[in-house]
């Protein structure tokens, strides 16, 4: 379970919300400039809030009372962005294995055993985006959907607890997006990942079909199931239109 | 060339080398932590750093000389662990040197760590990637332009060095005489046949690893290109 109480200034940007998202998999819905990416990136441990708390499963993560912050590479916690920021110098095999480095995979002096484990994990993570065959292709041999399969197949190596996507299906055509989401839906419930999804599309929301968390200028103005809150959503803005009118 | 010039001309080439490495060691963390390190006072690291770039190289090697000379405690202190004092030697020469140079190495890795796009730091964070992997792993490999330029621009600038050297270590032969003091001692005998020869000496040096750089970015501009 995810719980946070945030509250984060930057420029004129003021985020501010309080949470628990108690589902597997939640949409962050808002406009551009919600706060929707800042949420992530507050989540992930890359920026830290001004006051606020962060915990995940009982462990808190950030608390600035206490002046806590656990670093992003230990939160168990991993981040795909829309921008799929691939290792350029490192084939698509080598930027899945980058997070690897728990014990069983880089075991003592990298054992005949760490390594046969390291080489399963890639196969079976790049099978599961469908990108076996782009293995040994560099990010730059790589289309923007294919570079964002990568990119999931790097941030579910590591075996998150967490993982939040920032836009992430953009790239890929409605047809492609459609089956990779219902595979990495089952994976995730199997692998207990919870997940956090934050979109400005609409039909994204809807496909994923869990809670949604409406966000409007850094504040949370809705929480519930998708199709509940999007109706209201679209409820507001077609009175929004009709309201000069009258 | 007479053998005496062979003589600083491997001198001016052990000096650069031992600076040059020790300027690498110094100058990549350096590097990374005014690149990667939040909080003002990096930017009073990042002029410090930069200082031996304004300073006259007499001015450096006077206070170099005063520090590390027998008038103070740090001297006397460093020539009773060494078993003799560092002004007017060769390893005083390195720390001159070190000091001198440090801008030309870490202003080029600053600009070359510096444009790596953060989304990817960000990701290496995410992956668990500590300071040293993340810049072994990440900054290095794509800022390798950057460390190539510090290398050259560091050697180079030792080899040419000159306000510092004669200040901090005067003119011994076999320990401290490089050969830009050569080429000053050749023209203050109106030896200009030799300074000439020197000078030439010190010119190709230069011409070659420019050259040397140059080719070496040449060659990976064509085969990004291809």
């Amino acid at each position: 379970m995810l719980s946070f109480s945030l509250d984060s200034r930057r420029g004129s940007f003021h985020l501010q919300v309080e949470c628990t998202f108690a589902s597997d998999w939640t949409v962050v819905f808002g406009p551009s400039g919600a706060g929707k990416s800042t949420l992530l990136r507050l989540l992930a441990g890359l920026d830290h809030p001004t006051n606020g708390r962060i915990a995940l499963d009982g462990r808190t993560l950030t608390e600035t009372a206490g002046g806590l912050r656990v670093p992003p590479g230990h939160r168990q916690t991993s981040l795909v962005s829309q921008q799929p920021a691939l290792f350029p110098h490192l084939t698509a095999a080598a930027n899945v294995a980058y997070g690897l480095r728990s014990p069983k995979y880089s075991g003592p002096g990298y054992s005949g055993i760490a390594r046969a484990a390291r080489a399963r994990r890639i196969d079976e993570m790049l099978d599961l985006v469908g990108a076996t065959e782009l293995a040994a292709r560099r990010p730059q041999d790589l289309s923007g959907g294919q570079a964002q399969r990568v990119a999931l197949a790097r941030a579910l190596a590591p075996a998150p607890r967490l993982l939040l996507l920032d836009e992430p299906f953009s790239a890929l055509d409605g047809v492609a997006s459609d089956a990779l989401l219902v595979r990495l839906q089952n994976w995730l419930r199997e692998s207990k990942v919870q997940t956090v999804v934050a979109t400005h599309d609409a039909t994204d929301a809807l496909a994923i079909s869990a809670e949604v968390l409406l966000l409007r200028d850094g504040r949370l103005t809705a929480l519930g199931p998708a199709a509940q809150v999007l109706a209201s959503e679209r409820a507001r803005l077609l009175g929004r239109l009709q309201a000069p009118l009258s | 060339m007479s053998t005496m010039d062979w003589q600083a001309f491997a001198l001016s080439l052990r000096l650069a080398t031992v600076t040059t490495a020790i300027l690498l060691v110094i100058a990549v963390p350096l590097a990374a932590l005014i690149v990667l390190g939040r909080g003002r006072w990096l930017a009073a690291v990042e002029a410090l750093a930069a200082l031996p770039m304004v300073l006259p190289p007499t001015v450096l090697g006077f206070f170099l000389l005063v520090l590390l000379g027998p008038r103070t405690a740090f001297g006397r202190g460093i020539a009773a662990l060494l078993g003799h004092p560092l002004a007017f030697s060769f390893d005083g020469l390195v720390v001159g040197s070190v000091i001198y140079s440090l801008p030309f190495a870490v202003q080029p890795l600053v600009a070359g760590f510096a444009s790596v796009d953060t989304a990817l730091v960000d990701a290496a964070r995410l992956l668990g990637a500590g300071p040293v992997r993340l810049v072994s792993s990440i900054l290095i490999p794509l800022a390798r332009r950057s460390l190539l330029a510090a290398v050259v621009l560091s050697f180079l600038h030792t080899i040419g060095e000159f306000g510092v050297v004669l200040m901090l270590g005067g003119d011994i032969p076999g320990a401290t005489r490089t050969l830009s003091i050569v080429l000053y001692d050749q023209v203050e005998n109106f030896d200009y046949a030799a300074a000439g020869h020197t000078a030439l000496l010190l010119l190709g040096l230069s011409a070659l690893a420019l050259v040397a750089v140059y080719a070496t970015s040449q060659k990976r501009g064509s085969a990004r290109r291809a």
